[in-house]
């Protein structure tokens, strides 16, 4: 059998991708098609009965207490880690832009944190901000500011964990904004200090529009990082006995609480309607950012 | 005016720096450190012992921890740079029938969040055993979708006539695949090599999930519990972070340019 070489090149394909294809199929879209067939039943791993229950889960989870707790959190945690983190971000990159001698020795010193396991530098963190003997409250103790309770307190810990969070990614995003700024034509400046601009001027009028291409990508991509949040909560604020959350549930995000239903408590029914309700944030963040890219390349 | 702005940036910077930094040196200060010692606000050490790694190492598994997130780091590593460029090549090279259809698919995967699959893969590795096994901890990430579609970017830059030329030199496709094409995006393959062992090498809500027994624990599983339950005994638990975190740092310093630029290269093409 000869074949032409297209349907050469077509066979080669299909061999090429098949077992990746499957990997697909049966890694990512048959568990997914799983995860929601699981939300619809009582699925307690344990129990030998797992009837189908239909949308009762996401019913109750309207009136779990604690499943609001953690979306109210996680909404805290982007509200503040996202907003702060891409503010600092883009002033460092500004200043690393704006320096030529040691410029790549800083950027790698901001760069750090972000390859290093958060899993450490959470516990780091919880050294650091621990009530007794923890480095904070003794520096702070040198000015006379008095204890602070931090991870024991239900209104400071998660501050504690944001603080964590911006610090780990501050410098991604200085990264990407460098990039930004260096694509920025040196020229549009020098025109605007012959016209008398003044710093925040050309900031404003030079520096946001051209780089809002970046701002929308990092608050996006951030965003849906931050959505997901699960590692630093679970390392600085886990109980003695390693429940996870800060002193009542003051920490829990919704990824931990997730985590608690099912591998905890081994409801898999209730938490894949969790994961589902989660879901369906993500696709609508992600739909909203094409949008909003879209009309950018209109432009 | 220009020179007043150089300064202040020289030590605003200067400042953001030593607040970055400082984390770790606290990390290496206490493990350095002994008795009331390690509650003092000072940084250097009254006296520096190495002990609390010597106990981290004997009283844990922390080397055989080593070892595990090395083998599966590198492993999906090694199986994600293998499939994603040829799967990349393919959609970028090759014509066949169903390929837009098809790359659809491999995208929409990229939009199912982690948590919404780890439950099914949880069930799934029970029912089939895996539970406690190195593949119970590979098989999420063989290939990634992201690579893919990072691939198939680069792959669409390579000339056709340059792939043309190896067909008319009689090579086999995956010979002018092997040959001809794959050279030429070898620094997209660093950088994305790079990212997925980082990732894989940090990873921590599927391993906490897939295994639960000391010996097969990845090290970020493995510090997390120790430091658990070594809770309050600062020294040890930053011993160990220590020991966790030196390693990468070393190696960041060595590939702190193909890193760097390997972020402009995925951070910016998705």
């Amino acid at each position: 059998m000869k074949l032409s070489i297209k349907g050469r090149q077509s066979m080669w394909a299909y061999i090429f991708i098949s077992a990746p294809m499957l990997f697909f199929l049966c890694i990512r879209i048959y568990p997914a098609l799983y995860a929601f067939n699981v939300s619809l039943h009582k699925w307690d791993l344990l129990s030998k009965n797992k009837p189908f229950v239909f949308l009762d889960n996401f019913m109750d989870l309207f009136h779990d207490q604690v499943f609001k707790a953690s979306l109210i959190n996680t909404g805290k945690y982007i509200l503040f880690a996202v907003p702060i983190g891409l503010a600092l971000s883009l002033g460092i990159a500004m200043l690393l832009n704006s320096i030529t001698k040691g410029a790549s020795v800083y950027r790698m010193v901001v760069f750090i944190p972000y390859v290093t396991s958060i899993v450490a530098v959470s516990w780091v963190w919880r050294w650091m901000f621990m009530k007794q003997g923890g480095l904070i409250n003794n520096v702070i103790g040198l000015f006379g500011i008095s204890r602070q309770p931090f991870l024991d307190s239900t209104s400071q810990a998660i501050y504690v964990v944001i603080s964590n969070i911006i610090w780990q990614a501050l410098g991604f995003y200085t990264i990407i904004f460098l990039a930004g700024l260096k694509q920025v034509p040196k020229t549009y400046y020098e025109a605007a200090m012959i016209d008398g601009a003044s710093p925040w001027q050309k900031f404003k009028n030079i520096t946001i529009p051209l780089l809002n291409p970046t701002i929308v990508y990092l608050s996006v991509m951030a965003t849906i990082q931050t959505l997901q949040v699960f590692t630093q909560v679970f390392n600085i604020t886990s109980g003695g006995q390693g429940i996870a959350g800060g002193p009542l549930n003051s920490t829990v995000s919704v990824v931990l609480y997730i985590y608690q239903l099912a591998f905890v408590n081994y409801k898999m029914g209730y938490a894949s309607a969790a994961t589902v309700v989660l879901f369906i944030i993500i696709l609508t963040i992600s739909l909203f950012q094409m949008k909003v890219l879209d009309k950018k390349y209109d432009n | 005016m220009s020179k007043y702005n150089k300064v202040f940036a020289y030590v605003a910077l200067t400042i953001i720096g030593i607040i970055m930094v400082f984390p770790f040196l606290w990390m290496i200060s206490t493990s350095l450190k002994t008795g009331v010692d390690i509650y003092s606000p000072s940084i250097i050490p009254k006296s520096v012992t190495l002990n609390n790694y010597a106990r981290v190492i004997e009283d844990s598994n922390f080397l055989v921890w080593f070892k595990n997130s090395f083998v599966v780091a590198g492993i999906t590593t090694v199986s994600v740079l293998c499939f994603d460029t040829l799967v990349g090549y393919t959609f970028a090279k090759l014509p066949f029938r169903g390929k837009n259809f098809l790359f659809i698919i491999v995208l929409s995967t990229l939009m199912i969040p982690t948590e919404m699959l780890i439950i099914p893969w949880y069930m799934m590795s029970n029912t089939l055993g895996w539970i406690n096994t190195y593949w119970s901890l590979l098989f999420p990430g063989l290939t990634s979708a992201f690579g893919i579609f990072m691939m198939r970017q680069f792959f669409m830059g390579v000339p056709d006539d340059i792939l043309e030329a190896g067909r008319i030199d009689g090579l086999s496709e995956f010979g002018i695949f092997l040959r001809t094409a794959m050279p030429m995006v070898k620094p997209a393959m660093s950088a994305l090599g790079i990212f997925t062992f980082l990732g894989n090498w940090n990873a921590f809500l599927w391993p906490v999930i897939a295994v639960d027994k000391p010996d097969i624990y990845t090290l970020p599983v493995g510090l997390a519990l120790f430091s658990g339950e070594s809770y309050n005994q600062w020294d040890l638990v930053m011993a160990a972070a220590s020991l966790a975190t030196i390693p990468v740092l070393i190696v960041f310093f060595f590939f702190q340019k193909q890193i760097i630029e390997g972020i402009h290269m995925t951070g910016l093409k998705a």
